[in-house]
């Protein structure tokens, strides 16, 4: 009897009955889901462990679902343009009529005709911001950076710096050039090469979002191209210099939207963590999430956050930038191909 | 049973292990990875081939072979740097540092692999940038009158690669060096020879195939390497380890990323048959 009750009492401390563990919820993220002030609040009201995995670039997420089985993930945080690409894979489920309230939302911000496929809604919109001009006011005029012109004019060179992405920073050039994002296919890519290439020479560095946040932050880059308040805003109290604007061209809005995955074990508690992230507290709380910051999809998220966050996210200014924001370009697989390549020449040259 | 078979059997059986392991964990990826290499991807669906319409695009493609010579001339230059500053390093710790000291010099030598690889190249990223101890030092000395772009360079990325391996090439040619015999130097300065014509003629042959052996490791870890040209080199070129994680990060293309792994993977057996095949005629 001593040796079951012995075996017993080891089984549980080597974790191998889990009778008394909670139950867990997988989500597939990007980094500023993995600040535990956003997951505790619905940990503890749930009674439920979130695992995380963070992931970068849609086709890195879309990998990760391919070499995973069913069941295996069960929330996941997308492109919004992007979801209608993650359906046609067979990687979400439609969610449920009427599971989740846009009505207090940024009615731009919605985006039904991305979030949904054939009339089923499989995702929903839950951050946004732009990818526009972000610099030190310090040490570059801010007038300067009320044009994309600036960056080819001369006048920084080797003193900016350009987001690796190369979706947004196309976009940003092609607003420099006069082409809507809407409108970048194959041929308008060509005009792109010559202006893309002069913004490398121009440049001092291409940098994923950790060494463009410290290429900033350190004083090695005075503008980033592509950046925005998804950069300069966590640094803001460190270093109130560092700030954002979007050019009379225009800048490109992103929106990141969360659905359940398809082939979920747990849909209820599934949809019930995209009903927080969605409620006002989690909006709040994503909004200022300690990786990024970004303007919260619900409005009446605003009465959860401070004054001067609201401030630092440029609350007021949002319907002037709503209107003025271009959505990323939704290039076809031959498209985003060339882009790829485009870009890959860039980093080359 | 004779006594030969039981023999062979015993041995079969202690080889065993060691065959399954690398059947199962380098074969069989191996394989994977090379009929991978010859599917294509399609729009956004890997089709199966097979096909070589990778290997030719990475011959063809002006930007994928670009990052083959910028990895081969980083690697060379940093073996290159790294075997002329360690050989000398390595003889001093071994010649003329007291023995008891000896020990700590080694320690001191090794002291960088303590921290972590990603954290070390981090490191350099601040001190080589513009507001950098070192170009501090070099404006505040009045060397320079302003500062110069190093990080985000070739050179940073050299400079990371440098301080890591010259440590590895210190401790291959050491061992190399503590195993000569004292008497080849005396002999010769017997007959006649200079401290310099010692080291020069007698000593630095010596130890070539530890130099060998430590260059061929520096060049497959730094030919191999992501960390330190993503972190120092500010993607302003591509080395091949980056161009393959382009393809996986970005492109979801596993295809070409196979072809691309294959084909560092070429490059490394080349060196290791070069070298292999120059150890084997020093024996000679």
């Amino acid at each position: 009897m001593t040796f079951k009750r012995t075996c017993a009492a080891a089984a549980l401390l080597l974790g191998l009955v889990p009778a008394a563990q909670a139950e867990e919820l997988n989500a597939l993220i990007w980094c500023d889901h993995a600040d535990p002030e956003l997951l505790e609040p619905f940990e503890k009201a749930h009674d439920v462990r979130v695992n995380v995995k963070e992931y970068e670039g849609t086709a890195a997420g879309l990998t990760i679902l391919q070499q995973s089985r069913p069941g295996d993930w069960d929330v996941m945080v997308i492109d919004a343009v992007d979801v209608a690409r993650a359906v046609e894979q067979g990687y979400l489920a439609p969610l449920p009529d009427g599971a989740v309230s846009t009505a207090d939302y940024f009615p731009q911000v919605v985006l039904a005709d991305h979030n949904s496929v054939d009339g089923k809604t499989y995702a929903v919109t839950e951050k946004f911001g732009y990818n526009t001009l972000a610099y030190n006011k310090a040490k570059v005029d801010p007038k300067d950076m009320e044009s994309l012109a600036t960056l080819w004019s001369g006048k920084y060179d080797g003193r900016i710096a350009v987001y690796d992405y190369y979706l947004p920073v196309l976009g940003l050039v092609g607003l420099a050039e006069g082409i809507d994002t809407a409108n970048l296919d194959a041929a308008a890519l060509e005009k792109l090469r010559d202006p893309l290439m002069k913004l490398k020479a121009a440049s001092k560095q291409v940098s994923d979002v950790v060494a463009s946040q410290t290429a900033l932050a350190t004083g090695e880059v005075d503008v980033l191209i592509g950046g925005g308040e998804w950069l300069t805003a966590v640094l803001h109290s460190e270093n109130p210099d560092l700030d954002w604007t979007i050019p009379k061209e225009g800048g490109l809005l992103w929106a990141q939207s969360i659905g359940m995955v398809e082939g979920t074990q747990k849909p209820e508690l599934a949809i019930e963590f995209i009903k927080y992230i969605t409620s006002p507290e989690g909006q709040a709380r994503l909004a200022t999430s300690s990786c990024y910051w970004g303007m919260p999809a619900n409005k009446a998220a605003g009465d959860a956050l401070s004054e001067d966050e609201k401030a630092v996210l440029r609350w007021s200014d949002q319907a002037d930038y709503l209107a003025r924001a271009q959505l990323y370009p939704v290039p076809d697989a031959q498209t985003d191909s060339a882009m790829q390549d485009l870009w890959t020449d860039m980093l080359q040259n | 049973m004779s006594i030969e078979r039981i023999e062979k059997r015993q041995g079969a059986t202690l080889v065993a292990p060691a065959l399954l392991w690398t059947l199962v964990f380098f074969v069989l990826p191996f394989l994977a990875m090379a009929l991978m290499s010859l599917s294509h991807l399609e729009g956004r669906s890997v089709v199966s081939g097979p096909d070589l319409r990778n290997y030719a695009k990475i011959f063809t493609e002006p930007s994928l072979l670009k990052g083959i010579a910028v990895s081969l001339e980083i690697t060379a230059l940093v073996t290159v740097i790294s075997v002329a500053l360690a050989w000398p390093l390595a003889w001093i710790i071994a010649t003329r540092i007291p023995v008891r000291w000896r020990r700590l010099a080694l320690l001191l030598a090794v002291l960088p692999f303590w921290t972590s690889y990603v954290v070390r190249s981090y490191s350099w990223a601040l001190v080589l940038g513009e507001k950098g101890v070192v170009m501090n030092a070099l404006v505040g000395l009045g060397m320079l009158s302003e500062p110069v772009q190093i990080m985000a360079t070739r050179s940073a990325t050299v400079i990371g690669f440098v301080h890591f391996f010259v440590m590895l090439l210190t401790l291959t040619i050491y061992s190399n060096l503590i195993q000569l015999s004292p008497n080849y130097a005396r002999a010769a300065e017997d007959l006649g020879a200079s401290r310099w014509q010692v080291i020069r003629l007698v000593i630095l042959p010596l130890t070539l195939p530890g130099v060998v052996t430590g260059a061929f490791l520096t060049f497959v870890l730094c030919i191999g390497d992501y960390i330190t040209p993503q972190i120092l080199g500010g993607n302003n070129e591509l080395t091949l380890p980056q161009l393959i994680m382009l393809q996986l990060g970005r492109r979801g293309d596993y295809p070409m990323a196979s072809a691309l792994s294959l084909v560092l993977m070429l490059i490394v057996t080349l060196a290791y048959l070069a070298c292999a095949r120059w150890l084997k005629m020093e024996r000679v």
